[in-house]
């Protein structure tokens, strides 16, 4: 090593230490750019996230038939649908419909296969916990009857806007192709 | 301290007592006092802010959500850590695993002893103030060489043997970089390298000749290695070692470690202070002893923190250094340019016996022009700030 070169890496040492100080200073009185999350954003997450989003699944009771295709779909059977007939009404119930946040992987294969669109993925993604329990979602608290579909479409104003949105939701985000054909229309 | 004690004594407080007794229970409790009121929050809150200033330079928030800004986060951390399981490995060496930790902490702590404050504000002003701290800090190689032995683990091991070459290595160019204003000062005592000084900028040894400007660099830069800190924190590099010597380590034990490497930057600044910023000397603006004191105090803490703020900015600027490089920087280029300052200092002191006031103002002028260049280069990075790359949260 000649002493040109000795000279010279103590030179660029002192140099580019003393640049890279400037640097990081000049980011010490900028502002972060980060953002504080949760309490200090304008609005939340879950609003700004993008519709196709595989947020925490949910399930719209109102519409589901029991048909049991997302049960047998689930890779990880994190979801379980009990139903029980009634001896005296002939009317088949709900005792539980449970998904377990711990398991789902977020394929969206349950979400696929409902022929109404009543189980999907919502924008919802905290799912923060004390104990595992918690994260097991209980979509029925007390027995309930499933969802018939009726001939001719449906008749109830409130439900028609529920089978309406499982619909859309089915057509244009639960598809394999990625509902592409959707918004491009 | 121990003419205050004497002071206490004649005046007949400890009626009947044995005199040694008297020292013994004054001086645990002014190493209790030290430790408690001062070293333990400062500790503490270095390590909060260093998280802090770490954060804005990269640009991050960081902790700020226990107390105002955040500033309780070391009380939260050190409960948490106080309430956690102290695991020792099966097949660690139980005895030395448990002391490693104390041996470090009294290393570290040890050099409080001869910080001088102030005037009157110094547990013992030793005579050898300086080769004291130099012995002192030494023994935290052993503590670390201990907690990387017994913890019978590989990353341990090498860690701790890194640590102990690298500390070995680079007191070498920090001991003759204090050498040099041992020297200049001609005695050791604290408080005495103090009082060679003046309060006036120019009169600091920093800007005595230009080999103790270039001294006092390779002494910080030396201190650092030896404190472990980035870019000279091999001995703990997360990438490589998981966490080096302190990896086996759980809940108060670990925390020790690092108390001692906060607390450590304290004492790096504090002896940067008082070997070539003037220390605790302020105008002559009061008579008060009281107001003096506390004047002094204040001087010489803003003094000292100022270099623990630059500690935690080069480590946030700078990437880690390789072993080798490590070593090829202390023996190639700090040793000879020890060297080179001590030999500088000694033709200096030859042909000035009582220096030159008007090259030192000189040098102080060069000094400011420095930190002005260096603010023009900030403004300049700021103006080329590059806002298209922030973080955009709506997509």
């Amino acid at each position: 090593m000649s002493v040109a070169s000795y000279v010279k890496n103590i030179k660029d040492t002192v140099t580019s230490v003393f640049e890279g100080m400037t640097i990081t200073f000049s980011h010490l009185v900028r502002r972060p750019m980060t953002i504080q999350y949760p309490d200090k954003i304008p609005v939340p997450i879950q609003e700004t996230l993008p519709r196709r989003y595989r947020g925490i699944l949910e399930v719209d009771m109102d519409i589901c038939t029991g048909c049991l295709a997302c049960e047998r779909d689930c890779p990880i059977t994190c979801i379980t649908i009990g139903i029980e007939m009634d001896k005296e009404t002939k009317q088949r119930n709900f005792t539980h419909f449970d998904i377990d946040i711990c398991k789902c992987m977020y394929c969206g294969l349950c979400a696929e296969a409902c022929p109404t669109g009543s189980i999907r993925h919502s924008q919802e993604f905290e799912g923060a916990s004390y104990n595992p329990a918690g994260l097991v979602r209980h979509f029925v608290t007390q027995p309930a009857p499933l969802y018939k579909p009726k001939k001719g479409g449906e008749t109830d104003p409130k439900l028609a806007e529920k089978v309406d949105t499982g619909l859309k939701y089915l057509d244009e985000f639960a598809t394999p192709d990625g509902g592409a054909a959707a918004e491009e229309g | 301290m121990q003419a205050y004690i004497d002071q206490l004594i004649r005046d007949g407080y400890f009626a009947g007592m044995p005199k040694e007794v008297v020292y013994a229970v004054a001086m645990v409790l002014a190493a209790f006092i030290v430790l408690s009121v001062f070293v333990a929050p400062l500790a503490g809150v270095t390590s909060w802010l260093e998280r802090r200033v770490w954060a804005r330079m990269q640009s991050r928030v960081g902790p700020n959500r226990v107390g105002p800004q955040g500033i309780l986060q070391w009380l939260a951390d050190g409960i948490k850590n106080l309430l956690k399981e102290d695991l020792i490995p099966s097949a660690a060496d139980a005895k030395l695993f448990s002391l490693a930790p104390y041996v470090v902490f009294v290393g570290f702590l040890c050099a409080f002893v001869v910080i001088p404050f102030g005037s009157q504000l110094i547990v013992a002003d030793l005579n050898i103030g300086i080769l004291y701290i130099l012995a002192v800090t030494s023994l935290v190689v052993v503590g670390i060489l201990m907690a990387g032995w017994s913890s019978n683990n590989k990353w341990s091991l090498l860690g701790g043997m890194r640590s102990a070459a690298q500390i070995v290595s680079y007191e070498i160019p920090a001991g003759l970089s204090i050498l040099t204003i041992v020297f200049l000062a001609g005695t050791m005592s604290m408080q005495g390298i103090i009082k060679a000084q003046g309060w006036a900028p120019w009169d600091w040894f920093l800007f005595n000749n230009p080999f103790t400007f270039a001294a006092f660099f390779l002494y910080f830069t030396a201190a650092l290695a030896e404190g472990n800190r980035t870019p000279f924190d091999i001995p703990e590099a997360e990438s490589e070692l998981v966490a080096g010597y302190v990896t086996e380590y759980s809940g108060m034990r670990f925390l020790f470690f690092f108390f001692a490497e906060w607390g450590n930057l304290y004492v790096i600044g504090a002896v940067a202070t008082t070997l070539f910023l003037g220390g605790w000397q302020v105008p002559p603006v009061t008579s008060d002893p009281i107001l003096l004191g506390v004047l002094q105090f204040v001087v010489f803490f803003l003094k000292a923190y100022l270099w623990v703020f630059i500690a935690m900015w080069v480590r946030a600027t700078l990437p880690r250094v390789r072993v080798d490089q490590l070593m090829a920087l202390c023996w190639k280029y700090m040793v000879p340019l020890s060297f080179l300052c001590l030999l500088g200092t000694i033709c200096w002191m030859l042909v000035f016996p009582k220096g030159n006031q008007i090259f030192s103002v000189a040098m102080f002028v060069l000094g400011l022009l420095i930190v002005a260049y260096f603010f023009k280069r900030v403004v300049f990075q700021i103006r080329h700030a590059r806002p298209e790359l922030y973080f955009k949260p709506h997509i």
